[in-house]
C-alpha cells in the first residue's frame, strides 16, 4: 500500500547494518554530528526549569489530537476552504502522487520547487512527478546534496548527515551544472562557501519558479493556519514566491487549536537542532490578496497513518513531530547510519513508524523494532514523550505473531524450549547441572573461547563465563535447608 | 527487616556469588534474607524479544512466588525494570510485589549509604540503560561506592551510552552490538580502572567478556560484590 | 469520534479539484474504524493537558533579554531612544553600504532617514522578484518581538509589506518598539493574529546541514540589523 515508506531491495536491519559499519568515514561523520547536536540540544532544554512540563503538555496535546482526529481534520478542512485554500484527501501514496501531478498539470507547468517534506519523500512524489515529465527541484541544502548526489537521505532533519563537507564539495562540483548554475571552478569546502554555492544555485530557480510543494509541521484546526519550521529560507521562498503552493501533509499532524503551538514553538527547535527558534518559521491561513500564492491546495495524507492509529500502543508514534532527537541521542543510530534502516523513517522513531505503516508482514520492516538495545535514550529525549521503548517490545510481538504458523522457526523452537525452562524452578535447577557439566567440557581456564552456531556472532568476539558448578539455588538449598516453595 | 531475594534465573546459574554478596551484606546490615524457592524467571528475555504468549505463564509464576513480601530485592536493574512496567501488561490480572533493584533498596528502603564496605581497589562504574532510564536510580550506586573504603573510584567516560548487549540484541544484530561494546571498552580502559562495575551482569558479562577476550586485564564485578566485600577477603 | 464530527463530515464535503470525495470519506471512515477504543460520548477537550509549564521564561528585563537574544544569532542590535531613532537607523543603513532601500507601505515616515544618495523603493506597484532580489535591503517594521527566543514576528501589516519585501534583499533592517516584545511564546501568540502570514524570524538565515554546525546565510537575508525603539 504505502509506496516508498520503505525502499526496495534494502536487505533486513542486521545485514544493512554490517555494510553500514565497514564504512568509517560514515562512522566518522555520524559521530561527529551526532555529538555536536546533543550537547546543543542539552544546553537549550537545560535553559527551560519546566521543560518536564512542556513535554507532558506536548504528548497530552497529541494524544488530544490523536482520540478525535477525525473532528479536527473535518474543522481544519472547514477553516482552510473558507481561508480561500482547497483540500484534497489522498488515501494512498498512488492517489496523493495523482492528486499532486493533476494540480501542476493544471498550471501548465514542468518544474516546481519543493521544501524539505519527510510526506512528499515517503510518497516517491519527485519519482512520480518526473514520470509525468514534472522536474522537482530539492531546495534544502540536505536535500539538495542528496539529490545531486543520487543518495538517500539518512536523517530526518539533515539527510546528508553521512556526508561531510569534502565529500559535498564534490557532489557540487559534480553535479551542480547538469541541474542549472554550476558551482564555482574554485569551490572550498568551508560550510560558509558550500551554502553560498547553493543560494547561488538555487536563487535562479526560486526567482523564476510558478508551483512549490511542500510538507507543513502542522496545521490549527480552528483556523486553518498550517506552518512550516525552517532554516535556511528555502521554505519561506518556496511559500511566498510561486503562483500556486501544494502542502502535502500527514493527516496526524493536525492540532486543535492555534494556541497550542504555544508549546510545539519551544519544544521543536531546542530538540531539533539546538536552538531557542529556528530562524524561520512561516504561518498562513489560505490565501492573502496580492501577498504570496493565490492558489493554496492541502493535501491530507493517510497512507498508512489510520491503521497505525488502530494500534492502541503503537498509535502514539503518530506524535512524533519530526525533530529527530532521537536519532541523535540513538546508540545504534549513531554507529549504522540512517541507510540502514532502509526507510525514509530512520533511527528509532523509524523503527516504530516503519513497520506500523507498512506492516509487519514486510520482513524488512519486521527488523527495524529488532534493531534496539532497548536503552530507552529515545524515551528521554523525545519532546513528545512517545515510549518507542515501549512501542518496540509491542511491534517486536506482533512481528514474532506474525510469523507463528503450523511450523515453527527454529528460532521459535528454541524461545519455547527455554521458557518450558525458565518457567519451572525445577526445570530450571536441571538446566543448570547439564550447564556446569556442558560448560566445563568447552571450557579453557573457566572461560569459554568460541562456539558454534548460534552463538558464533557473540562468541567472535567476547568470552564467556562458565555457568557455576552450584547454582545459587543449589547453595541456598545446601547451606539454608528450608526455604519457602 | 524481612526482605526477599530474586536472585533471577540469569544470575542464579552464571552468577551465584552475587546472589550470596547480596545475602551476605543484607545480614550484615541486620535484615533477615528469603529465598523463595518457587521462584524462577520473570520472562523478561521472552518479553523483550516479542514471546510474549511464552513470557506470560512466567508472570503469574513470579507473583505466587514472592506474594505477601513487602520488599523483594534483586540485583538486576533490568529484571526489576521487567516486573515494575511490563508484568502487568503481559497479565493485567496479576498484582507484582514491589520489587527493589539493590541499590534502590539500600538508599531509598534502607537509608543506607555506607555499608561498612573495604575495596582499594581502581574501580569505574557503568550506568546500565534500565537501571538509569527504567528505574531511574540516579547517583544512588554511586553513592554507594563512593562510601566505600579503600576504593579508587574514577568516572567512566560517555558512561550512559549503552553497551550494546541488549539481550537478544546481541545475538540478532551482532555487529552493531560489536560497534557499541568496542567504544564501551574504550572508555572502561582509558580510565585506568582494575575493575568495572555495573547493577546488571548481563550488561558485565558482554562488557567483560569483550576485556577477556582482548586480553586487557580489566575485570569486572557486580555493585553487590563490591559492597559485600570488607577487610580481611581474599 | 465526537458526535459533532460524524454531523459535520456527513454533510459538508466538499467536491475538490484534484481529489476524489471518495478518498475523504475512506478515510474518516477508517479513523473512526482505528479510534472504536475512544468512548463516543468522549469530546476533544476531555483528554486534559496538563498546563504548569510557566508563562514565560523571561527574567525582570525581558527588553534586555530580547536584544541578548536576538544578537546570540549573530544579529545587530542597537537600543535607542526615540528621538534618536532616525539617527540610528540612518547610521545603520550606510554603515552596510545600503544604496537602494525597499521601503513598506506604512513605514513611519519620522523614521525614515532623508540621507541623499539613498534611492527608496517603494512596491506600489508592487515591486517584481528581480528589483527585490537586486535591492540593496529592505526596512520594516514588526508585529510581535519575543524576548526568550530573540525572535521577530512579521504579520505584513503596515510598515512590514507583503513576504517577499523581506525576503529577496539581503539585508534585513527591523525597528522593533520596546512595547511590541512579548515575554516568551506563548504571550506572542496571543498578541498574534493567526489569519494573517506570519513569518517567525531569529537571526539571519542560517543552515545546520554541513556536519551539524551553524553556518549563517543561505537564502534569506544573510544579514539582519535590529533597532529597539526603547519606549517609556
Amino acid at each position: 500500500m504505502p509506496d516508498n515508506v520503505t525502499w526496495l531491495g534494502t536487505p533486513a536491519f542486521p545485514e544493512a547494518a554490517r555494510t553500514a559499519l565497514g564504512n568509517n568515514q560514515l562512522r566518522t561523520n555520524l559521530r561527529k554530528a551526532t555529538g555536536t547536536i546533543r550537547d546543543k540540544r542539552l544546553a537549550v532544554t537545560g535553559e527551560l526549569a519546566d521543560w518536564e512540563q512542556l513535554r507532558d503538555a506536548g504528548a497530552a496535546l497529541k494524544l488530544r489530537t490523536l482520540r478525535h482526529l477525525d473532528s479536527h481534520l473535518v474543522r481544519l478542512e472547514e477553516a482552510v476552504t473558507k481561508a480561500g485554500g482547497t483540500v484534497h484527501w489522498a488515501a494512498d501514496a498512488a492517489e496523493a502522487n495523482r492528486i499532486v501531478t493533476e494540480l501542476v498539470r493544471a498550471t501548465g507547468q514542468t518544474e516546481v520547487v519543493k521544501v524539505k517534506s519527510m510526506a512528499t519523500a515517503e510518497i516517491g512524489l519527485n519519482e512520480a512527478l518526473a514520470e509525468s515529465g514534472i522536474s522537482a527541484y530539492e531546495t534544502d541544502l540536505a536535500e539538495l546534496i542528496v539529490q545531486l548526489g543520487d543518495d538517500r537521505p539518512s536523517h530526518i532533519l539533515v539527510p546528508a548527515i553521512h556526508r561531510n563537507r569534502a565529500e559535498i564539495r564534490e557532489i557540487f562540483r559534480g553535479a551542480m551544472g547538469e541541474w542549472g548554475r554550476a558551482a564555482p571552478d574554485d569551490l572550498t569546502d568551508e560550510p560558509r562557501d558550500l551554502a553560498e554555492a547553493a543560494r547561488l544555485h538555487l536563487r535562479e530557480k526560486f526567482l523564476r519558479a510558478k508551483v512549490a510543494v511542500s510538507g507543513a509541521n502542522f496545521a490549527a484546526a480552528d483556523t486553518g493556519t498550517v506552518g512550516v519550521v525552517e532554516s535556511e529560507g528555502n521554505g519561506r521562498m518556496c511559500l511566498t514566491l510561486p503562483e500556486t503552493l501544494i502542502t502535502v501533509m500527514g493527516i496526524e499532524k493536525v492540532l486543535p487549536s492555534f494556541a497550542d503551538l504555544e508549546v510545539f514553538l519551544q519544544l521543536l527547535p531546542r530538540s531539533s537542532t539546538g536552538e531557542r527558534m529556528n530562524p524561520y518559521t512561516s504561518m498562513w491561513t489560505g490565501t492573502t490578496e496580492g501577498d504570496g500564492p493565490s492558489d493554496f491546495h492541502l493535501v491530507l495524507l493517510d497512507n498508512g497513518r489510520t491503521a497505525t492509529l488502530g494500534d492502541e500502543v503503537g498509535r502514539q508514534a503518530l506524535g512524533c513531530i519530526r525533530c529527530s532527537a532521537c536519532l541523535n541521542v540513538c546508540p545504534v543510530y549513531e554507529r549504522t547510519g540512517g541507510h540502514a534502516y532502509g526507510s525514509v523513517y530512520p533511527g528509532p522513531i523509524g523503527a516504530v513508524l516503519t513497520p506500523q505503516l507498512v506492516g509487519v508482514a514486510d520482513k524488512q520492516a519486521a527488523s527495524l523494532p529488532f534493531a534496539s538495545t532497548l536503552c530507552g535514550a529515545c524515551y528521554d529525549a523525545c519532546p513528545v514523550k512517545i515510549n518507542i521503548p515501549e512501542v518496540l517490545v509491542h511491534l517486536r510481538a506482533r512481528a514474532v505473531d506474525e510469523k507463528r504458523g503450523p511450523v515453527p522457526s527454529p528460532e521459535t523452537l528454541v524461545m519455547k524450549a527455554a521458557a518450558m525452562t525458565l518457567s519451572s524452578p525445577r526445570r530450571l535447577g536441571w538446566a543448570q547441572r547439564f550447564g556446569a557439566i556442558g560448560g566445563r567440557l568447552v571450557s579453557r581456564g573457566g572461560r569459554i573461547g568460541r562456539l558454534p552456531g548460534p552463538l558464533k556472532r557473540w562468541s567472535d568476539t567476547r568470552d564467556t563465563p562458565v555457568p557455576a558448578r552450584e547454582s545459587f539455588r543449589a547453595w541456598w538449598q545446601r547451606t539454608r535447608g528450608e526455604g519457602r516453595s | 527487616m524481612r526482605i526477599a531475594l530474586f536472585i533471577t534465573c540469569f544470575n542464579d546459574t552464571m552468577f551465584p556469588d552475587t546472589g550470596k554478596a547480596v545475602v551476605r551484606l543484607l545480614e550484615r546490615l541486620g535484615h533477615t534474607v528469603d529465598f523463595p524457592a518457587g521462584q524462577a524467571c520473570c520472562g523478561q528475555m521472552h518479553f523483550n524479544t516479542g514471546y510474549r504468549r511464552e513470557a506470560k505463564p512466567m508472570v503469574g509464576r513470579f507473583a505466587e512466588a514472592f506474594a505477601g513480601y513487602e520488599a523483594v530485592v534483586t540485583p538486576s536493574g533490568s529484571c526489576a525494570g521487567m516486573v515494575r512496567d511490563y508484568h502487568k501488561v503481559l497479565d493485567p490480572e496479576v498484582d507484582p510485589p514491589p520489587v527493589y533493584e539493590l541499590s534502590e533498596l539500600l538508599v531509598d528502603v534502607l537509608g543506607v549509604t555506607d555499608v561498612g564496605a573495604y575495596f582499594p581497589h581502581r574501580v569505574t562504574y557503568h550506568p546500565t540503560c534500565h537501571s538509569l532510564r527504567m528505574l531511574r536510580v540516579g547517583d544512588k550506586p554511586l553513592k554507594l561506592l563512593r562510601a566505600v573504603r579503600g576504593i579508587d573510584l574514577v568516572e567512566l567516560p560517555a558512561a550512559e551510552s549503552c553497551c550494546g548487549f541488549g539481550g537478544t540484541f546481541a545475538l540478532k544484530n551482532a555487529d552493531t552490538s560489536d560497534a557499541m561494546l568496542a567504544d564501551k571498552m574504550r572508555h572502561v580502559q582509558s580510565t585506568g580502572a582494575e575493575v568495572l562495575t555495573a547493577g546488571d551482569n548481563s550488561c558485565l558479562m558482554h562488557i567483560g567478556g569483550g576485556l577477556s577476550r582482548l586480553r586487557t586485564g580489566v575485570g569486572t564485578r557486580h555493585l553487590a560484590e563490591i559492597l559485600a566485600a570488607q577487610e580481611g577477603d581474599a | 469520534m465526537t458526535e459533532h464530527a460524524n454531523d459535520k463530515a456527513g454533510t459538508s464535503a466538499p467536491v475538490t479539484a484534484g481529489g476524489a470525495p471518495a478518498a475523504r470519506a475512506t478515510i474518516l471512515g477508517r479513523i473512526r474504524t482505528a479510534l472504536a477504543d475512544v468512548p463516543a460520548s468522549e469530546q476533544p477537550d476531555d483528554v486534559e493537558v496538563p498546563r504548569d509549564y510557566a508563562r514565560s521564561h523571561a527574567g525582570s528585563d525581558h527588553v534586555a533579554l530580547f536584544a541578548e537574544r536576538v544578537a546570540d544569532y549573530r544579529a545587530t542590535v542597537t537600543r535607542a531612544r526615540a528621538r534618536e531613532a532616525r539617527k540610528v537607523i540612518a547610521g545603520s543603513l550606510s554603515a552596510r553600504g545600503v544604496k537602494s532601500l525597499v521601503v513598506p507601505d506604512g513605514f513611519p515616515a519620522d523614521l525614515l532617514p532623508d540621507e541623499n544618495g539613498l534611492a527608496v523603493l517603494t512596491d506600489e506597484p508592487p515591486l517584481s522578484v528581480r528589483t527585490l532580489d537586486a535591492a540593496g535591503g529592505v526596512l520594516t517594521t514588526c508585529a510581535v518581538g519575543i524576548a526568550v527566543t530573540g525572535t521577530i514576528v512579521l504579520d505584513a501589516g503596515p510598515g512590514q509589506g507583503r513576504r517577499a519585501l523581506t525576503l529577496l534583499p539581503d539585508y534585513h533592517l527591523c525597528i522593533v518598539r520596546s512595547s511590541q516584545i512579548a515575554e516568551d511564546v506563548p504571550e506572542a501568540l496571543e498578541r498574534l493574529e493567526p489569519t494573517r502570514p506570519l513569518t517567525f524570524i531569529s537571526g539571519p538565515s542560517a543552515t545546520s546541514d554541513i556536519e551539524l554546525d551553524r553556518v549563517e546565510g543561505v537564502h534569506g537575508p544573510r544579514t539582519l540589523d535590529v533597532v529597539i525603539i526603547e519606549e517609556p
